[in-house]
């Protein structure tokens, strides 16, 4: 954990909190319980029939899509909102992009009765005005942060920051798999709800393994929380796709990054040769972020997961398709995976299988579609 | 080398440009600092609050790089014997390579290393790199920093400690912690090394009141950082004023 002395004491608060509650039967009960009848688990694993056909295989959509508050950020709040709870914080503090995880929390925050404050980078602001008032409609304030790129990334440094001057009565419940140990494990944890759901789906519906598992990647937490469910089934392709943006700028953080240190841990980081952070891009808030999660950065190194990028068209062309085909307004985050299968069709024959993960719905962009396009 | 009633200033190398950054620090030296606190820009600090921020982003703008933040301190040893020390982002010695780094370092004479965002978890490495090219390996210890933990960083710690006076980022504050008296005793009484109160120093009164408290030494940097930041157009009284600022700070620390 790279993390300033003053957080240190926190960092490890906050494990021995998990590693004694989370894995407790009352803890998982009440989770459980949110999970199904406040949440809305389990999520349908859907044979997308009209996809399948014009890609000549199985596809299948996980729909996170259909979760409360419209995407999978709710798993992990509702566990970590619970975990702060248990350990008597006064405050949850949040950072977010695409204010999906934002709006998670603050639903989070108004179910548990603390009180929330949320980060957000100006730009966010202004291109997912939609969630910044339903942030506040939950009783969360939302602070814009002006510094740097004004997006996640600056976010997530403001929430740091605050962190910092209120480690001993504020709760931090970072988004994804990013951030300082024990935060990447912690999520993961909240988030693999979503592999072991789509495999015992996926098994009862076809009696066998999918060939290939499709999920956007951010910082990573959806696709982690699909590919955990399958990464003992070696034969099983687990795939990221990452924002490829435009021309000029992207956030192919796992495709052109390099290791570095960043906002609490080691990673594959977008920077220059000095390792300075390097702005990301995406239309879509939710993947405009220069780090990765570190389980993703091992997966690469293994060779044990593949990553690829759409662009911000091909991603925009993906949501209209799946719109139109499939009756389904995906998230522009989650049409980069849509993307990946369109564009690789040949890559798939007709004995494949495959599971693309739905993390979110696509109400919250359709603001930005409309003015964009 | 660390001595005792010291008052060290910080400034982002190549803040606002290298020159007045080279003149600014020179001005440090040639108006009774004890020892200087270089730091290299980064993008992303997450210890430091606006007036940082902004003092690492008007360096990166203006075209400082690792390199050029060397070149800096290669001047400055030129005309000062004074202790240096050195402050930044792990990742930017992990870029530029951590061994090449403590080597660089010690050829240039620099005394000290502190990465803020390193704990004592993760600097085992870096302990066994900084011995190895004779730099102390500098640790900051914290309000939130127990007894046991003081303990364990006197056995890795070297140069000074570099004792956070409250919880939060760098910055000014109109007032110092009230717990600071105890959290200065604590950390003498733990700890063999000087101990160097830094966050939130801003005012000649403050460094004395933290040296009067127990403390060696009394470390400021947002207080000159904000100089810089409002006399952008006008050279001349951003230097007079960062001298003059160390100046008083210095004879505050030695008065105390």
């Amino acid at each position: 954990m790279f993390v300033p002395e003053m957080m240190v004491p926190a960092q490890k608060e906050l494990e021995k909190a998990f590693n004694e509650n989370a894995f407790e039967k009352d803890f998982q009960d009440e989770l459980d319980s949110l999970l199904k009848d406040f949440a809305g688990r389990e999520t349908p694993l859907y044979y997308a029939k009209n996809m399948s056909k014009d890609l000549g295989c199985k596809v299948y959509l996980k729909r996170e899509d259909l979760l409360h508050s419209g995407a999978h950020k709710i798993n992990n709040t509702l566990g970590q909102a619970l975990l702060a709870k248990k350990m008597g914080k006064k405050e949850i503090i949040a950072e977010t992009g695409a204010g999906q995880h934002g709006v998670a929390t603050a639903m989070a925050g108004a179910l548990m009765k603390i009180p929330v404050k949320v980060f957000m980078g100006e730009k966010d602001v202004k291109r997912q005005k939609l969630n910044v008032y339903r942030m506040k409609l939950f009783g969360a304030e939302v602070i814009p942060v002006m510094n740097g790129s004004k997006t996640l990334k600056d976010a997530v440094n403001e929430a740091l920051r605050y962190y910092l001057a209120n480690v001993e009565t504020c709760y931090y419940l970072i988004g994804s798999v990013v951030g300082p140990h024990p935060y990447p494990r912690i999520v993961q944890h909240f988030q693999k709800v979503i592999g072991k759901e789509a495999r015992e789906q996926i098994l009862s519906k076809e009696g066998k393994l999918p060939t290939t598992i499709i999920a956007c990647v951010g910082g990573g937490s959806n696709a982690i929380g699909i590919f955990d469910g399958f990464l003992g089934d070696n034969k099983v392709k687990l795939i990221g796709v990452e924002a490829g943006g435009n021309e000029k700028k992207h956030g192919k953080t796992l495709g052109e990054g390099t290791v570095g240190i960043f906002q609490g841990s080691k990673s594959y980081v977008l920077q220059n040769s000095d390792g300075q952070i390097t702005e990301a891009h995406s239309i879509s808030a939710g993947l405009d972020y220069p780090g990765v999660g570190p389980a993703h950065s091992f997966l690469k190194d293994t060779a044990r997961a593949k990553y690829a990028s759409a662009t911000d068209n091909e991603a925009v062309e993906a949501l209209k398709y799946l719109c139109k085909t499939e009756g389904i307004l995906p998230a522009l985050e989650s049409s980069h995976a849509i993307a990946y299968a369109l564009k690789n069709k040949n890559d798939f024959g007709k004995d494949d299988i495959l599971i693309i993960n739905l993390s979110g719905r696509g109400d919250k962009d359709v603001n930005q579609l409309m003015e964009e396009i | 080398m660390f001595g005792k009633k010291v008052f060290m200033p910080f400034a982002v190398l190549g803040d606002p440009n290298y020159e007045d950054s080279l003149k600014i620090i020179k001005g440090f030296a040639k108006n009774g600092a004890g020892a200087l606190e270089l730091g290299f820009a980064f993008s992303d600090p997450i210890a430091d609050g606006p007036t940082i921020q902004k003092a690492n982003n008007r360096a990166l703008e203006n075209g400082i790089t690792t390199e050029k933040s060397f070149e800096i301190i290669e001047e400055i040893r030129k005309t000062t014997k004074m202790p240096i020390s050195v402050m930044l982002s792990y990742n930017i010695a992990y870029n530029y390579g951590p061994e090449k780094f403590y080597q660089k370092c010690s050829t240039l004479g620099v005394n000290g290393i502190l990465f803020p965002d390193v704990p004592l978890e993760e600097a085992s490495g870096l302990i066994e790199l900084s011995k190895k090219h004779k730099i102390a390996q500098v640790f900051l210890v914290s309000p939130t920093t127990t007894k046991e933990r003081m303990g364990a960083l006197n056995k890795c710690a070297a140069g000074y400690a570099y004792l956070v006076s409250l919880l939060g980022t760098t910055g000014t504050r109109p007032e110092m912690s009230e717990k600071l008296p105890e959290l200065i005793r604590l950390c003498k009484s733990n700890m063999k090394l000087p101990v160097y109160v830094g966050f939130g120093i801003s005012k000649p009164e403050h460094a004395k009141k933290v040296v009067m408290l127990g403390a060696d030494g009394a470390i400021s940097g947002s207080a000159f950082c904000k100089i810089i930041e409002q006399n952008l157009s006008s050279r001349r009284e951003m230097h007079k004023r960062t001298s003059k600022l160390c100046l008083e700070m210095s004879e505050a620390v030695k008065n105390a």
